[in-house]
């Protein structure tokens, strides 16, 4: 079942410089339960996406359906009745600094017109969930940005939505306390069966707690599937280039063209493995069964949310024909081979 | 002693002056800030990229508010003469001088709304709107509770230009410890009574200077 629906979805700014196309034409659908990831530059228009599905921004065209609310047409007490569905948490975490972090998570509450005893107990339980209990009473200048974006995500899910909403989330946060904010969202997206939708511009996020992921450039989603298997097969420039942020650390194009004038001889091979493929003994099975030395010079294994995928550059050495089939061999294990030396 | 050092001072009738200038800066006070708060609402909430944008509303209100504000206070007393016999039934006494010091500090204290509701994140607005707040709903438990350290302050600050206002309605006839000074200190050339209610005057600023600067750094949290 579809949580949200997009339909040739238009949002066009009237600016006095001119008009700006932010969202360009996007169709979507986002199933109930999964955690979809948008990932884009600056200026993608991610947050004009995003703040359609909850009315913050009503679409020039096109076609908003989000719980089976048409989020484009509705008004009024409709609307704010809806947005009580629909968490969101930002960037900037948004707390009102007038109020203790039991009540920023019970203002939620009051707009809905929850009775006070009511409330209380609800707020505990949010406190729980989070992991804040003993700063009930603190203020937002008291805590930090990861408890922050704990308060942040307690307000978000006061009223029980179906979806939450995450623009940039963890961008304020150091890479740790970013962990263990996406390690309580996916713990939430468990527990609560909840849909949820965050954008982000570091692969890094996607690749934690994904399932599936949208790319968005100037407005347009120009790749969307599997995290996996965009990972596996990134087809588009731009997503070619996030995916390397994750599997490639910036100093591997140094090590192999330094590993290109050390090993002369022979051929150098960039494995990519995608799931059960990267839990294989390849390699031994290689050496085994053909006339080849093999010597791994570089490897790394990321966890995804549905897999491990991992690079590794191999150094081969042998009779051309031999490393040839063995090569040939590797592909038909799903695993993908790049040749290194001859493209130098 | 006392008696030998202030020869002019009666302190039945300082004490009376007095408690006028209390009354008339209080009640000046009171309802400056619930006007000067809804103007300055008003102004904040029309303004571009706002709850209820509009510009022409928001055009009128700022051109009032700047007419009024910009109008020296001791002409705006003789401007509202008419205004005030016609509200009041006379233009002496205490409650004479309430709508000129109101209409003449109302607009002063709009603008320090509007520039204390101005500072407000626009996020934390945002984040209500998400979650599903009505425009009261947002004026009451965000812009005004989130401000409110800033409206204290303004509100500290008009307040002691109503005192000064105060003195000044005193010259016009309204009471209060300007009065005393001027008719009893300045005519008679009694000095010792103009330095009584000149020091009572001072102690009143002191007084107000010091609950507004503690009432905000109590609510302050940020
Ligand atoms: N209210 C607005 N009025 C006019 N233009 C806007 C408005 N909001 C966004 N834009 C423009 O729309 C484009 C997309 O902006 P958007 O904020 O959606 O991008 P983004 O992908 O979220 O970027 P970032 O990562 O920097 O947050 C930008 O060119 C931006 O300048
Ligand atoms: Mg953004």
């Amino acid at each position: 079942m579809c949580m949200i629906t997009l339909e040739n979805v238009t949002k066009i700014y009237e600016a006095a410089s001119g008009s700006i196309t932010a969202v360009d034409n996007v169709s979507l659908q986002i199933k109930e339960g999964e955690i979809f990831g948008i990932i884009g530059y600056s200026g993608a228009g991610k947050s004009s996406l995003i703040r359609l599905l909850n009315g913050l921004e009503k679409p020039t065209s096109g076609k908003v359906i989000v719980a089976g609310r048409d989020m484009a047409n509705i008004k009024g007490k409709e609307l704010r009745k809806a947005r009580q569905e629909i968490g969101m948490i930002f960037q900037h975490f948004n707390l009102l600094w007038s109020r203790t972090v039991h009540e920023n998570i019970a203002f939620p509450l009051e707009i809905a017109g929850i009775p006070k005893e009511t409330r209380k107990k609800r707020v505990d339980e949010l406190i729980q969930l989070v992991g804040l209990q003993g700063r009930e009473h603190a203020y937002p200048s008291q805590l930090s940005g990861g408890q922050k974006q704990r308060v942040g995500i307690a307000r978000a899910l006061a009223n029980n939505p179906k979806v939450l909403l995450c623009d940039e989330a963890t961008s304020a946060l150091d890479p740790q306390t970013t962990d263990s904010i996406l390690e309580l969202l996916v713990d939430i997206n468990k527990r609560l069966g909840l849909t949820i939708v965050l954008i982000t511009h570091e692969m890094h996020v996607i690749r934690k707690i994904c399932d599936r992921v949208a790319v968005m450039e100037n407005g347009k989603i120009v790749e969307q599937g599997e995290v996996l298997q965009v990972f596996r097969q990134p087809k588009q420039e731009i997503t070619k280039r996030f995916v390397q942020q994750v599997v490639e650390p910036e100093e591997t194009k140094e090590t192999i063209t330094h590993l290109l004038d050390k090993y002369p001889n022979g051929t150098v091979i960039q494995l990519t493995f995608v799931g059960e493929a990267a839990e294989q003994p390849l390699i031994a099975n290689v050496v085994r069964q053909f006339q080849v030395d093999a010597n791994i010079l570089q490897g790394k294994i990321s966890q995804t949310h549905q897999g491990a995928y991992g690079v590794l550059f191999v150094h081969m050495d042998g009779e051309k024909e031999e490393v040839a089939r063995a090569i040939d061999y590797i592909r038909q294990q799903q695993v993908a081979v790049e040749v290194i030396t001859d493209a130098r | 002693m006392l008696a030998n050092l202030l020869p002019n001072v009666e302190w039945d009738m300082i004490w009376a002056a007095t408690v006028e200038t209390l009354y008339m800066t209080g009640v000046a006070v009171v309802a400056t800030f619930i006007l000067g708060t809804i103007l300055g609402l008003l102004l904040f909430l029309t303004s571009k990229g706002n709850l209820w944008e509009n510009r022409l509303a928001n055009m009128i209100i700022a051109a009032i508010v700047n007419i009024f504000r910009s109008i020296p206070f001791i002409i705006l007393i003789i401007l509202l003469i008419p205004f005030t016999k016609l509200l009041v039934g006379t233009i002496l006494g205490a409650n004479a001088a309430l709508p000129a010091l109101i209409i003449g500090a109302a607009p002063f204290y709009a603008r320090m709304v509007e520039i204390a509701l101005r500072e407000i994140d626009k996020g934390v607005i945002e984040a209500a709107k998400a979650m599903g707040a009505s425009t009261a709903t947002i004026i009451w438990k965000v812009l005004l509770p989130e401000s409110l350290p800033a409206l204290v302050s303004g509100i500290t600050v008009t307040a002691i230009a109503l005192v000064g206002y105060t003195a000044m309605a005193g010259v016009v006839g309204a009471g209060g410890l300007g009065n005393l000074a001027y008719l009893e200190g300045f005519q008679r050339s009694h000095n010792d009574v103009t330095f009584v209610a000149t020091v009572l005057v001072l102690v009143i600023v002191f007084v107000i200077q010091f609950i507004g600067d503690f009432v905000t750094s109590k609510i302050d949290k940020r």
